[in-house]
């Protein structure tokens, strides 16, 4: 059997309210969009929802990062090979990364199941994560979330298992974004939601059940995506779903987080799923992939720690739609009167790729003391290269102190600087993240998030950022 | 180990106006400071064996110093040692002159920071350590020191409001002293209300908690101690020359309580030991300390034992530090207005103590001074170098 052994989703704390998004523009505009962090990617994401998706899976060691986005930072670089990296997954991880339209996350789905299933790879992670710009005062703009999830994809512990797949290709100009623009477009709306998403998602589905037997009755859980809530009724309407059974998509809640969202709705799903539930999963984007799958007998035994409904309540709103446009750079500020940041060398950073990308420092083996970044010397005792790997990135900690550096160069100024230490040893010294100046306090709890720290150069440099730890 | 104790004196000093000085350029700060330091010398260039010249960022080699003071083909050496470079300068020169590689040394040390376009300091490796690759900081110099002070006010029970009214203290008073220094670069007296109501830089240090950023330059000319009286009848004697340079403990290890300063601690014990200082609340006359922040001046006092842990606070309060206290620092008005171009700071501080020494501080003179101490750190809190001088007007 080959499904699901492990799912998370991963939200951004910022939400942008579209009544502030209506002040500047006017018209209305109901809840709120999920918004990436001014130091967040999709990568930063997607490790987000990775270290949240393998968390107590203590099962068989991951063998191929799948990563889905139309947003990748990188046209040329993989992404899957940084968040290997990251996640200190060995060399021989077999890393992808899939793009080019909102179905690219279950076209990495389907990739992953074939993989697992032909025994070439043990388990994969699928990752789908995106942050997609729509034009200032456009519908994209409201209606665009960004957020991440996180599919581990084997046939040890399966909580859900895929039995079916069903794909078909369809050519059309509906939804796009080319690659001299940085905001996605749409064609005439009546035209994208009838013959676009309107039209293929119902015929897909209704193929796929015919070709596996099923009856819209005998299934549980509608998983599919579409771009608002409306739509989804009406796809939904046209299939004579029963509403109830149609998953919420969150677009109150997060907006459409595009290649991520029908991987959030199914986490939602399978959060709630009982043993034996019958669900379909339909994404779309020139064309549609749709599967069916089967809630487990070990369906109750996992869930993530932090399930959709943390992510509706915990939540920061960006105060103001100005903001907004200053982190997703839109609007570009007069620079600050201090020295730019300096372009880091791709060669240090390949040297030091382990303590950077997977916070990995050293724990002396004469006297245990753990340091970052590694150390040949030790800091506590002098003995010199006699050292195991310690991982930081995991370890409870509390802020040491702090203070809030207006002169730092921040697109969310003032700069949170705070000294972190570590339960069991050790002090990391950085900036703190997704944070309210006003709640920072000496000794409350810190979790460490992977980060973009700078793009000097024409590349990102990442590294781990402090935040308050909110549960 | 016998030490530097009375081994050198110093016989003549210079300084440069220090501020904006948008019209000199390094090379000019460099010749006002040596020329008036030749001048007090009673000495010229041709006498001189070897000098040292000590920059941070200004220029990174000391042929700069041959080529603006024309020197005669003798050994020159840039040092640097982050915002203690001016007292490595000095350090170097007196260690030449003790081994007798030569009779008569010159110290200078300038910065020139005003021509970047920063109203900040300008970038470098030291605050952006690593800045090759991953690791780099996002934020500025106030931003480290504000960590100490958020620390320091936690520990020792003070809200965020009481602490910055201490600290502002600290700011009153040297702008007090930097209103009596005609060369300093802020010369006006401020208020503690003012000093509350100053914009934030980095909380909670505000504006007037960070010294200025500025151009200057000061020299040092020193000699054997037994050559001395030949120059002057009144030359100043080193009785304590002491650095000591962090291993980056503070940002790896818990055990640092971002409350105090190890290197300044060490560089004070050692200096001490060096000078015969037993008692230097009671015995030191005069100091001139690194106040890059006003929180940085509060710990020193307590780094340096001229406070008991936790209660320099008490002694701020009480006026002890002020000119007419028990132990007046930052007489001149220190980093936070006499300024604080970094290769020139420390030489900057020991120009106060020789003219103090010497009772030639003017309106700035104290009573009596004996034994006078500078304190020069660059660094942050959690990693830095210090240097701790202290110099005296006898022999013994």
């Amino acid at each position: 059997m080959t499904g699901i052994v492990s799912y998370a989703a991963y939200l951004p704390l910022y939400r942008l309210s579209r009544a502030e998004i209506a002040r500047a523009w006017g018209g209305g505009g109901k809840g709120e969009k999920a918004v990436a962090s001014h130091d967040e990617d999709t990568i930063a994401m997607a490790v987000a929802a990775a270290r949240e998706c393998l968390k107590g899976a203590s099962k068989s060691p991951v063998d191929g990062i799948f990563f889905a986005s139309t947003t990748s930072p990188y046209r040329e670089k993989q992404a899957a090979a940084t968040i290997a990296a990251v996640l200190a997954l060995s060399p021989e991880t077999c890393t992808a990364d899939f793009a080019g339209s909102l179905r690219s996350g279950t076209n990495a789905l389907r990739a992953a199941l074939d993989a697992v299933k032909s025994g070439s790879l043990k388990q994969v992670l699928v990752l789908a994560a995106d942050c997609r710009l729509g034009m200032p005062n456009g519908a994209g703009e409201t209606a665009f979330g960004d957020g991440a999830a996180a599919l581990l994809i084997g046939s040890d512990g399966v909580l859900a298992s895929v039995d079916s797949m069903y794909t078909m290709a369809d050519e059309i100009i509906d939804v796009f974004r080319s690659d001299r623009d940085r905001f996605v477009h749409a064609w005439e709306t009546r035209f994208v939601r009838d013959y676009g998403q309107g039209r293929i998602v119902p015929m897909a589905v209704t193929t796929a059940l015919q070709k596996s037997k099923l009856a819209a009755a005998d299934v549980a859980k509608f998983v599919m995506y579409a771009p608002d809530q409306r739509q989804l009724q009406t796809v939904a309407k046209s299939l004579k779903l029963d509403p109830a059974k149609v998953q919420d998509s969150f677009f109150n809640e997060f907006g459409d987080t595009g290649t991520a969202q029908v991987f959030i709705a199914l986490a939602a799903a399978l959060e709630q799923a009982k043993a034996g539930d019958k669900m379909v999963l339909a994404s779309y984007g020139n064309g549609a992939d749709v599967f069916t799958l089967t809630a487990a007998p070990g369906i109750a035994s996992w869930k993530p720690v932090r399930g959709l409904q943390y992510y509706v309540s915990t939540k920061l709103l960006i105060p103001t739609y100005e903001k907004y446009l200053r982190w997703r750079q839109i609007i570009e500020l007069e620079p600050p009167a201090t020295a730019p940041m300096e372009q880091p060398s791709p060669v240090a950073l390949w040297r030091d790729n382990k303590s950077g990308l997977d916070l990995h420092g050293v724990k002396c083996r004469k006297c245990g003391t753990p340091q970052y970044p590694e150390q040949r010397v030790c800091m506590e005792c002098g003995s010199k290269d006699d050292f195991e790997d310690y991982s930081f990135s995991d370890k409870p900690a509390v802020l040491a102190t702090f203070s809030h550096d207006s002169l730092g160069i921040s697109m969310d100024p003032p700069t949170t600087v705070a000294a972190v230490d570590f339960q069991g040893g050790g002090r990391i010294t950085c900036d703190m993240t997704d944070r309210d100046p006003a709640e920072i306090k000496i000794g409350m709890p810190i979790e460490m998030v992977f980060r973009v720290l700078r793009y000097v150069g024409g590349f990102y440099t990442y590294w781990w950022k402090a935040r308050p730890k909110r549960d | 180990m016998d030490g530097i104790k009375d081994k050198v004196a110093i016989i003549g000093m210079g300084c440069s106006k220090f501020g904006e000085n948008w019209e000199k350029s390094a090379d000019d700060m460099i010749i006002d400071a040596a020329y008036e330091a030749y001048a007090d010398a009673g000495i010229e260039s041709k006498d001189i064996g070897a000098a040292w010249l000590g920059t941070y960022v200004t220029e990174q080699t000391g042929q700069m110093l041959s080529r603006a003071l024309k020197l005669d083909y003798i050994p020159v050496t840039r040092v640097e040692n982050a915002c203690a470079t001016g007292s490595d300068a000095l350090r170097n020169a007196c260690y030449a002159v003790a081994s007798g590689a030569c009779d008569i040394a010159l110290a200078v040390g300038v910065e020139k920071l005003k021509d970047s376009g920063y109203t900040g300091l300008p970038d470098f490796e030291l605050l952006r350590r690593q800045s090759n690759t991953y690791r780099t900081r996002t934020y500025s110099p106030p931003g480290h020191f504000a960590m100490m002070a958020t620390k320091y006010f936690d520990r020792y029970g003070l809200s965020p409001e009481e602490g910055k009214k201490v600290i502002g203290q600290i700011a009153v008073k040297n702008h007090h002293n930097g209103a009596l220094s005609p060369k300093a670069h802020f010369q006006s007296e401020t208020t503690l209300e003012k000093v509350l109501a100053a914009p934030m830089v980095a909380w909670p240090l505000g504006l007037f908690d960070c010294c200025g950023v500025s151009d200057g330059a000061a020299a040092a000319i020193v000699t054997r101690a037994e050559l001395a009286k030949k120059f002057r009848p009144d030359p100043i004697y080193i009785k304590a020359l002491q650095i000591a340079v962090g291993p980056y403990e503070g940002y790896m290890s818990p055990k640092f309580d971002w409350s105090h300063v190890e290197e300044t601690v060490r560089a004070g014990e050692r200096a001490y030991a060096e000078a015969g200082v037993k008692n230097p609340r009671q015995e030191i006359s005069m100091a001139e300390v690194h106040d890059c922040f006003t929180i940085t001046e509060l710990v020193i006092m307590e780094d340096l034992k001229f406070s008991e842990r936790g209660k320099a606070p008490d002694d701020v309060r009480s006026g002890f530090f002020n000119l007419d206290g028990g132990l007046p620092v930052n007489t001149d008005g220190g980093l936070k207005c006499f300024g604080h171009p970094i290769g020139a700071s420390g030489l900057r501080m020991m120009y106060e103590v020789y003219k103090q020494l010497q009772q030639k501080a003017d309106k700035r003179q104290i009573k009596n001074p004996r034994l006078g101490l500078t304190h020069n750190l660059g660094g942050t809190p959690a990693t830095c170098s210090v240097s701790v001088i202290i110099a005296g007007n006898e022999l013994g």
